[in-house]
């Protein structure tokens, strides 16, 4: 006990002094913290920003709006400037229209006395503000919703039938001894070695065979058999006892009941990682989605960011803001499932 | 992969767990609904013949999806023509092969009849070497220090992890955005006194950029398998360093990396497989220009095969029989070296 006491105490520090490595260490982190965090931070802040204000250069840390007011006997809002009049002093005023150099400027207070001054004598008054509108516009001015119920029916049905069909052949490969087990076993691992990317044309042809050519099961079915789902799955199941399933059978289980009754339920922590990783690959895709889905009206969410940034080069207000609607559920699952999905790809090695 | 049973059983989140209840009740039903067929089918065929039964479902997937693509494949990469239906295609031999490796000198890619490729396997090549070698240099330190004794360890854990989860698009237009003409970065180089930088319109930077982007997408993923080697170091090899007051950098090279070096191989190897497929990241940020400067080669052979105006099936075949066969290589190395790593 004295001993261990001993131990804890140096190697919580509380006496050992600080070494250099820890400062640079910590000095490594504050900079990671930076570096990862930084853009991420900066996209969202940026997405928040008017047209105007993006581009501005240098840009602003916050969103910055002019501020603009309601004059009485003015038609539409104005914008609002901090003039310096003539006589030295400096006072808001809006503004109602510009000819050439000169501004005529009206006081909001006192809308009846209006002031010429020279545009270089004032200031526009910025506010920080929030550009909601960068959110709501493209909802309704692109197929942004269309977009997203595709990569969202996606993922889902992939995810089922990933989880359905990886767990029926792990189960197989798991529970039961049967001629070919090897052999099937080998399969799995050499699929592990083909990856989309250089089989694309002829999965084009199959799926175009199967007159699936661009529908979103020619997105979904291609990829649903995993090999890696399958081995995870696999190496599960062979930790469950024996004893369970030859209880069943005496029981007069079916060998159906066995594999969903019994055994998914068993696996379900490994199912949930499956799951995860096959919600990440799904929502991500991007190369394959890319080949074979040619109308705007299958297109995935990521399909349709890219569409867009070829579009809209000049409307990266409208970009920002669907690059941060992207981002927020694989966030959302992050800041909720972080521990767990880092322990499930730290120990499998997967992602 | 013996320890992943230990490593699943930590529990989702509540909200999760019930989402995945109300989710999969549809499913439950619809499953036992199976049962009786199945039950009928296990009275007709047997129970030994049950396995087979639930291979069934996922073989067909591979069957389809990647074993017959693997063969179509062959013969698009020996026929000629602009059909899609292999037997409509002409028998052209090894000529796709021929025009691909149709070269002045290897070295030099405007030599080539089908440069773009070469542009492509080079351009890979240099992202690769670049790309890997700081990929195990970031991530080694970053595992180093993250196994240290720190405060906050799972939160920047966390923070050097979740990039991982960013599709390659947002990962590419976050960057697209910082780097751009009036980005970020260019505003910190004039407020610094320096001259804006056109990052995609010069080559070497497009490349740079390419290199950095992709590895901080992915460094937090072979940080994590470093990690996981490192805390499997045994921790008495370490107290009985420190009994015998071993300097920190005996430690590290004396104990720690050796031991780190099975760990060291599979992030190599892992990166290099991934690196030599490298495509979205890429093709989002830069398009694979400025011209050809990072031009990769999976970006040809889509570009080949899908985007150009003439799709030319046999060529893009072709050109992913030989990246398949660099992949294969690779992935026997990465074989040997687990094998290492369990002996």
């Amino acid at each position: 006990m004295r001993l261990g006491n001993l131990m804890g105490q140096r190697r919580n520090g509380a006496g050992r002094p600080l070494h250099w490595t820890d400062i640079a260490a910590y000095a490594y982190l504050a900079l990671g913290v930076v570096l990862m965090f930084g853009p991420v931070l900066w996209l969202v802040l940026s997405s928040f920003k008017t047209q105007s204000a993006l581009l501005e250069f240098p840009p602003s840390p916050l969103p910055f709006a002019q501020v603009e007011v309601t004059v009485p006997g003015q038609p539409q809002k104005l914008p609002l400037f901090r003039t310096t009049l003539p006589d030295g002093s400096v006072r808001e005023l809006a503004q109602v229209r510009r000819v050439g150099l000169l501004a005529q400027m009206v006081d909001p207070a006192d809308p009846s006395k209006q002031y010429r001054v020279a545009i270089d004598k004032r200031e526009p008054v910025r506010r920080v503000a929030f550009a909601t509108e960068n959110y709501t516009e493209p909802l309704q001015r692109f197929a942004f919703m269309r977009f997203l119920f595709n990569s969202v029916f996606v993922t889902f049905v992939a995810t089922l039938i990933t989880l359905l069909i990886n767990s029926m052949a792990a189960y197989a490969l798991a529970i039961y001894v049967f001629p070919g087990k090897q052999a099937a076993t080998l399969a799995v691992i050499g699929t592990l070695m083909i990856p989309m990317t250089i089989i694309l044309v002829p999965v084009y042809l199959v799926v175009t065979e199967l007159g699936l050519a661009n529908s979103l099961w020619a997105v979904i079915l291609p990829g649903a058999a995993t090999p890696t789902g399958v081995f995870l799955l696999r190496q599960y199941m062979l930790t469950l006892p024996k004893d369970l399933i030859e209880a069943a059978r005496m029981d007069k289980a079916s060998e159906w009941q066995i594999y969903w009754r019994i055994v998914m339920p068993l696996t379900l922590p490994a199912l949930a990682v499956l799951a995860i990783f096959s919600i990440m690959w799904r929502w991500n895709e991007f190369l394959w989605p890319l080949a074979v889905l040619t109308k705007t009206e299958v297109y995935t969410l990521q399909i349709g960011l890219n569409a867009f940034q070829g579009e809209l080069q000049t409307q990266w207000h409208y970009l920002l803001a669907m690059t941060v609607m992207t981002l927020a559920p694989v966030a959302l699952v992050f800041v909720f499932l972080q521990r767990f999905i880092t322990t499930g790809i730290g120990s499998t090695g997967m992602k | 992969m013996s320890d992943t049973p230990s490593a699943a059983r930590p529990q989702p989140g509540m909200a999760a767990g019930a989402l995945a209840r109300v989710a999969v009740l549809p499913v439950d039903l619809a499953l036992r609904l199976l049962d009786p067929p199945m039950r009928w089918l296990q009275r007709v065929i047997g129970v030994r013949r049950m396995p087979y039964v639930f291979l069934l479902p996922n073989f067909a997937f591979f069957g389809l999806f990647v074993f017959l693509p693997i063969g179509i494949n062959i013969v698009f990469s020996v026929t000629g023509g602009s059909a899609l239906f292999p037997s409509e295609r002409p028998y052209v031999g090894a000529n796709q092969f021929a025009y691909l490796f149709d070269c002045g000198s290897f070295l030099d890619p405007a030599s080539c009849r089908e440069d773009h490729f070469w542009r492509g396997v080079a351009n890979t090549a240099k992202f690769v070497v670049f790309q890997v070698t700081a990929m195990v240099l970031f991530s080694l330190i970053t595992a180093l220090v993250l196994n240290m004794k720190i405060r906050g360890r799972g939160f920047f854990r966390a923070v050097y992890f979740f990039p991982v989860l960013l599709s390659p698009v947002v990962v590419a237009l976050i960057w697209k955005w910082i780097l751009q003409r009036d980005g970020l970065l260019n505003a910190a180089i004039t407020t610094l006194g320096g001259q804006k930088i056109l990052f995609f319109v010069d080559p070497s930077w497009a490349m740079f950029w390419a290199v950095f982007v992709s590895v901080w997408a992915h460094m937090g993923f072979y940080t994590l398998i470093l990690l996981a080697g490192l805390q499997a170091i045994p921790a008495d090899l370490y107290e009985a360093a420190e009994m015998d007051a071993t300097p920190r950098w005996r430690v590290l090279t004396r104990i720690t990396l050796p031991l780190l070096w099975p760990n060291m191989i599979v992030v190599i190897v892992l990166a290099l497989i991934k690196g030599a497929q490298t495509f979205d990241e890429v093709f989002v940020l830069t398009g694979g220009g400025p011209g050809t400067a990072t031009l990769m080669v999976v970006q040809y052979i889509y570009e080949t095969g899908f985007a150009s105006q003439v799709q030319n099936f046999g060529l893009a075949a072709a050109a992913s029989v030989v990246l398949g066969l660099v992949l294969f290589v690779l992935t026997l190395l990465q074989f040997a070296a687990a094998r290492r790593k369990e002996i």
